[in-house]
């Protein structure tokens, strides 16, 4: 449920409200960057997403060290389904 | 990368699993809560317990949103997706919760419209996609999620999707700890504070529970190391005769939290009066509930919703578990008609609950080391 998951910005849309294409070991999404609107993110970025939105920018490292949390927590899995689920619905 | 292979380091565990037993004082016993449930999940897969000395006791907290939500709530979600206009979106995490009668899933199986969403934000496009049709999203969660929910409502709102609307059982996690804290068969030393939440909310809302309750509290990661290093400092601060909130997982956590969160947050949710709990009944100030501004999105003023209370199955002690008050195992159904495979209660579906997690971690170990497998 609280899964954070680290993705890195490929894409900005300046034209649409706060959307991104992000990019999570190979999967690339759509999310939601408009949580941070005091610092936005620029393309080639790092983020904490969680649900569609990114939570929080983080740098290369935290974000490398997070998929290994993410490894050892053996939640690769879920957090891949959750990435590859968004923009649809089963 | 220097840090993360340290994390990797099982010499770093040990050490730190060698300092707590030099800090905890013989003689004495303690009890830490550890609040969040994916700490919970990860006390029980990395067996922490086995690397603490005996009289320090993980007392599993409140922190999965799914357990603590009481089943009325499911079973008025799930009346309003009776309408056959209606379509009911939720996370995975709720599919498989048991209501009255039947889990979403169960009603899905029987006709009704029901689907996962892995966003809220997907939920809203739904709606979109629909218009002929009301899309619901149940959406549960503590403050980690509560802010996305909120966006995705302010985006409905500014474009003026009519046809959607959220059935809001977002929860915080301050009222939960403060619930226990004065619940009187509770005895706890100190807290393992939530990871995630506390991107959101900061370190500051826990100041009370140092300066008033004297317990301490340190913010912690998720990994074996955090955990353990979260309780070097808790003995630490003991010892020290001080109670302080400490931030472990400085590399996640800022100290002020996400302002822009609060922000969305503030704008479309306020705080319930009160709100019943799974297991600790009503609490008040505990949940958001959707503001005045938003009523045309909130589906508990859009539909009629039954708002009957209803008991969990007798048999099953979810309650007890959840106040810590009784451990998994201790529960009747336990491993007999309660599994991950057929849950009762809700603690066996999430794998952040911690019926699941010592079900899936222990109790499986254990059955194979009685038929002699090697784990």
């Amino acid at each position: 449920m609280c899964l954070a998951i680290p993705a890195k910005i490929v894409e900005l849309f300046p034209n649409e409200d706060s959307r991104a294409l992000v990019e999570v070991a190979g999967v690339r999404r759509h999310i939601d960057t408009g949580l941070l609107v005091d610092d936005p993110p620029q393309t080639g970025d790092w983020v904490l997403i969680h649900v569609g939105f990114a939570l929080s920018k983080i740098s290369e490292e935290q974000a490398r060290e997070q998929i290994q949390t993410l490894v050892l927590l053996g939640e690769t899995e879920a957090a891949m389904q959750e990435v590859e689920g968004y923009g649809q619905e089963t | 990368m220097k840090f993360v292979d340290e994390f990797r380091d099982a010499g770093v565990i040990t050490k730190a699993s060698e300092e707590i037993a030099r800090l905890a004082k013989p003689g004495r016993e303690y009890r830490f809560m550890e609040v969040c449930g994916g700490h919970t999940h990860a006390i029980y897969r990395f067996g922490l317990k086995d690397l603490l000395p005996a009289c320090i006791e993980l007392v599993h907290g409140p922190g999965c949103p799914v357990c603590v939500l009481p089943m009325g709530r499911i079973d008025d979600g799930l009346a309003i997706a009776q309408n056959p206009d209606v379509i009911f979106t939720a996370f995975g995490d709720m599919m498989r919760v048991p209501g009255t009668h039947g889990s979403p899933l169960e009603h899905k199986a029987r006709g009704m419209d029901v689907r996962i969403v892995y966003s809220p934000a997907d939920a809203l496009k739904l709606a979109q996609k629909n218009p002929d049709k009301h899309v619901m999203f149940f959406a549960i969660g503590f403050e980690t999620t509560a802010p996305s929910t909120a966006l995705t409502l302010m985006r409905a709102k500014q474009l003026g999707i009519t046809n959607f609307s959220v059935f809001c059982n977002h929860v915080t996690i301050i009222p939960a700890i403060r619930a226990i804290l004065d619940s009187p068969d509770m005895r706890l030393d100190a807290f393992i504070g939530p990871g995630h939440v506390s991107t959101v909310i900061g370190c500051r809302p826990y100041e009370w529970i140092a300066a008033k309750e004297s317990k301490p509290i340190v913010i912690s990661g998720f990994e074996p190391v955090d955990i353990l290093q979260s309780i070097v400092m808790i003995l630490a601060q003991m010892n020290a005769g001080e109670a302080k909130v400490e931030n472990q997982y400085k590399r996640v956590v800022p100290w002020e939290g996400s302002r822009a969160a609060l922000r969305a947050m503030a704008e479309v949710f306020e705080l319930r009066p009160y709100f019943e709990w799974r297991g600790m009944g009503f609490i008040s100030q505990s949940a958001l509930r959707l503001r005045d501004g938003y009523a045309q999105w909130d589906s508990e003023q859009r539909f009629q919703v039954p708002g009957v209370r209803v008991t969990d199955p007798k048999a099953a002690q979810c309650g007890e578990v959840l106040k810590g008050v009784l451990k998994p195992a201790q529960c009747k159904l336990f491993g007999n008609e309660c599994s991950p495979e057929h849950p009762v209660g809700a603690l066996m579906v999430s794998s952040e609950g911690s019926c699941a997690a010592y079900y899936n971690y222990e109790h499986r170990k254990a059955a194979l080391t009685s038929l002699g497998a090697p784990v």
